[in-house]
């Protein structure tokens, strides 16, 4: 018995160098070949991992973000500065298996960094794993507070709240020469949480009179008490850190209630669905965005007009961070000069003035975003620009 | 405001009602806790958002869809979920419990795949009809809630005491075996009563359609588990009670919003019912009997 355990680790201990050898011989005659490809004529080519939201409830977020990872991988092959290829894993929303399926990615040589996850939870478990590994990691929906400052290796191109409602707010308050705001908070969602935070801390920074912070929970229906109270109290802005669910039943409730007052919502209140939920309701609801489709630029135009017709309907904020986060990889890469992470990661940090789909885009020195939001309006069964 | 408040309070308060005089049917008959109830509730609301909204009939028809689908569902659930485990040997009296979870979860990811995960809006000139006294804005929709939840209370207490059909179901209450030595066809009366309990959660499913625009597939876990309370808080299988209590705790929800603080909208209304049960253990309307007494 003892002698077969012995021999066995033998045998073992034997492959094991054999498979370092050859781990040895094949990393130093592909890297010589490789790498004076890349940097005489060849493009340097790389694999992307991609983690996203594509079964479960969220299914709708996950499908946009990879088809805008699609369109900008066409585009990009096409150009051929960069060749990159692209590992699209599923988290279904679930932390431990975006966990997984991002220790799965990391584990393999050949993916340089990954993309997303889509949930701001999500990249809060994958985002250490992934910088202790020494991986490049984006983010391109995830806006809660604190992603980019988890680790040097973590940055995101998503709009966070903390720049979205300030700007939302403070043109809102300079139009209707607001003085006295109502909160509106669910109190049981980490996102809608957070983004009541900043909410809070910009109205307090603004010397807003803030009369009432009322608070719902995720599938509630009935809102008619807390909306009573606050048409009593008469603010003259509503602020509403809500899912885009909820917050249209509240706009629905609120106006068949006769508050008229404009709403000001954070990045998940930011979507069509408010128009077909809450209807004419829905109208003066006024959310800041990195993203406007309707814009009159070449650029965006073109955009849209290719996922349309790529993929049949009009493309969302996620799609279009998707699509400009590839565009920041390619970038990245083409700067790093090779497929390595850590030359990816220094030449990310670098990154200043990129131009895309959603304006210019920088990171600042922690990762997270450097860019003017677009302030929206809902006039017209229609988002419009703010003025 | 106060008044308005009271308003709100009522309407959620009948709501609460309709959904706990199923329950509580259901329970006084069966002595099974329908966990599904909530879950036919949401079908009934989805029905009456698809036959208005997206079909454009009028409101009438959208009532008999929903009666009809929930009806269909309740036969379901009894023939499927509970008949097959009434009556045997070695079954554990919380194997129906359990059977009825099964099928509010079977049904809320059924909604979930036909309908949808977001909020469908319900779309009727009919819930926009409003009459203004002063501020004060009712709308006709939360008259209409009220009235159905009082005449189906009437309707229900007059049913179950003064006709054969409800004193059968009442002798099959009291014991199965017995009644159905009496002549009583316990199996249809059980039918029946299922039917009955689901087609008033269908009902009140259009009712919170128009009265709150907001229909989604989770809308069901919620008001069953609100239901739930409500029929311990105003006795369990008691009819009245299970009104006063819906009434009371939808009344309770809004006043503690309105003047307290909505965070804490739940936790006070509950801790009320803890309360009145530590009190009242059977309930508001309960009877004393020895056991409860106890």
């Amino acid at each position: 018995m003892r002698k077969i355990i012995k021999n066995s680790y033998l045998l073992i201990s034997v492959f094991m160098l054999l498979i370092l050898a050859a781990c040895g011989n094949d990393t130093t005659t592909t890297d010589g070949n490789d790498s004076e490809a890349e940097k005489t004529d060849g493009p340097v080519s790389a694999k992307i991992g991609v983690i996203s939201y594509l079964t479960g409830p969220g299914a709708a977020y996950g499908e946009a973000i990879t088809n805008g990872f699609n369109l900008a991988l066409e585009e990009i092959n096409e150009k051929g500065e960069v060749k990159i290829e692209l590992d699209i894993q599923d988290s279904a929303g679930k932390q431990e298996q975006a966990l997984s399926v991002a220790q799965k990615l990391m584990s393999s040589d050949d993916i340089v960094a990954i993309l997303g996850p889509t949930l701001s939870t999500e990249m809060n478990v994958v985002g250490p794993e992934a910088d202790m590994n020494g991986i490049p990691i984006m983010g391109t929906s995830t806006t809660a507070a604190g992603i980019p400052q988890i680790g040097e290796y973590v940055f995101r191109n998503s709009l966070p709240e903390s720049l979205a409602i300030p700007a939302a707010l403070e043109k809102a308050v300079e139009k209707f020469d607001a003085k006295s705001v109502a909160i509106l908070y669910g109190n049981d969602d980490l996102f809608t949480k957070s983004g009541f935070d900043t909410m809070k801390a910009v109205a307090e920074d603004m010397g807003l009179d803030i009369v009432t912070i009322e608070t719902f929970q995720k599938g509630q229906s009935d809102y008619n008490a807390l909306l009573t109270k606050i048409k009593d109290l008469n603010p003259d802005l509503i602020l509403a850190s809500a899912l885009y669910n909820e917050g249209a039943v509240i706009m629905d409730q609120a106006r068949k209630m006769g508050i008229e007052v404009p709403f000001i919502g954070g990045n998940g209140f930011n979507s069509p669905q408010v128009i077909e939920i809450a209807g004419p309701a829905s109208e003066g609801l006024i959310v800041a965005t990195p993203w406007f489709g309707d814009k009159e630029d070449p650029k965006v135009q073109e955009f849209v007009g290719k996922y349309e017709a790529k993929y049949g309907k009009k493309p969302d904020q996620f799609a279009a961070q998707a699509y400009d986060a590839l565009y920041i990889m390619a970038e990245g890469l083409k700067n790093a000069g090779e497929a390595d992470r850590d030359a990816l990661r220094d030449a990310l940090a670098e990154i200043k003035d990129l131009d895309g789909v959603l304006g210019k885009f920088s990171f600042d020195e922690e990762g997270d975003v450097v860019m003017d939001p677009t302030v929206l309006v809902i006039k017209d069964g229609k988002f419009q620009l703010f003025e | 405001m106060l008044l308005e408040q009271l308003i709100n309070g009522i309407t959620l308060g009948s709501i609460y009602a309709i959904v706990a005089l199923g329950f509580t049917l259901v329970f006084g008959v069966l002595g099974i806790i329908n966990m599904a109830h909530g879950e036919i509730f949401m079908f009934g609301a989805f029905i009456g958002v698809i036959v208005t909204s997206v079909m454009g009939l009028p409101l009438w028809v959208a009532f008999i869809a929903a009666i009809a689908v929930t009806a269909v569902l309740g036969y379901m659930l009894e023939r499927i979920a509970l008949r097959p485990l009434r009556g045997k040997q070695g079954v554990s009296h919380l194997a129906p419990l359990i059977s009825t979870i099964g099928v509010s979860i079977l049904l809320e990811n059924l909604s979930h795949h036909l309908f949808g995960a977001g909020n469908q809006p319900f779309r009727n000139a009919f819930a926009e009809i409003q009459i203004q006294i002063g501020s004060i804005t009712i709308y006709l929709v939360q008259i209409l809630i009220f009235v159905i939840s009082v005449a189906l209370m009437l309707a229900l207490s007059y049913w179950l005491s003064k006709t054969k059909a409800g004193k059968a179901l009442r002798a099959t209450a009291e014991n199965l075996e017995t009644a159905s030595l009496l002549g009583v066809n316990t199996k249809r009366t059980i039918t029946t009563t299922v039917i009955i309990a689901s087609v008033m959660g269908g009902i009140a499913g259009i009712l919170v359609g128009m009265a709150f625009n907001s229909v989604n597939p989770q809308m069901g876990l919620s008001m069953g588990l609100k239901g739930l309370a409500i029929i311990i808080l105003g006795g369990m299988g008691n009819v009245k009670g299970a009104m006063a209590g819906g009434l009371l705790l939808g009344i309770a929800e809004t006043l503690i919003v309105a003047y307290g603080d909505s965070g804490y909208r739940d936790a006070v209304a509950f801790i009320t019912i803890i309360f009145i049960l530590l009190l009242r253990p059977q309930g508001l309307f309960g009877k004393n009997t020895a056991e409860s007494g106890r």
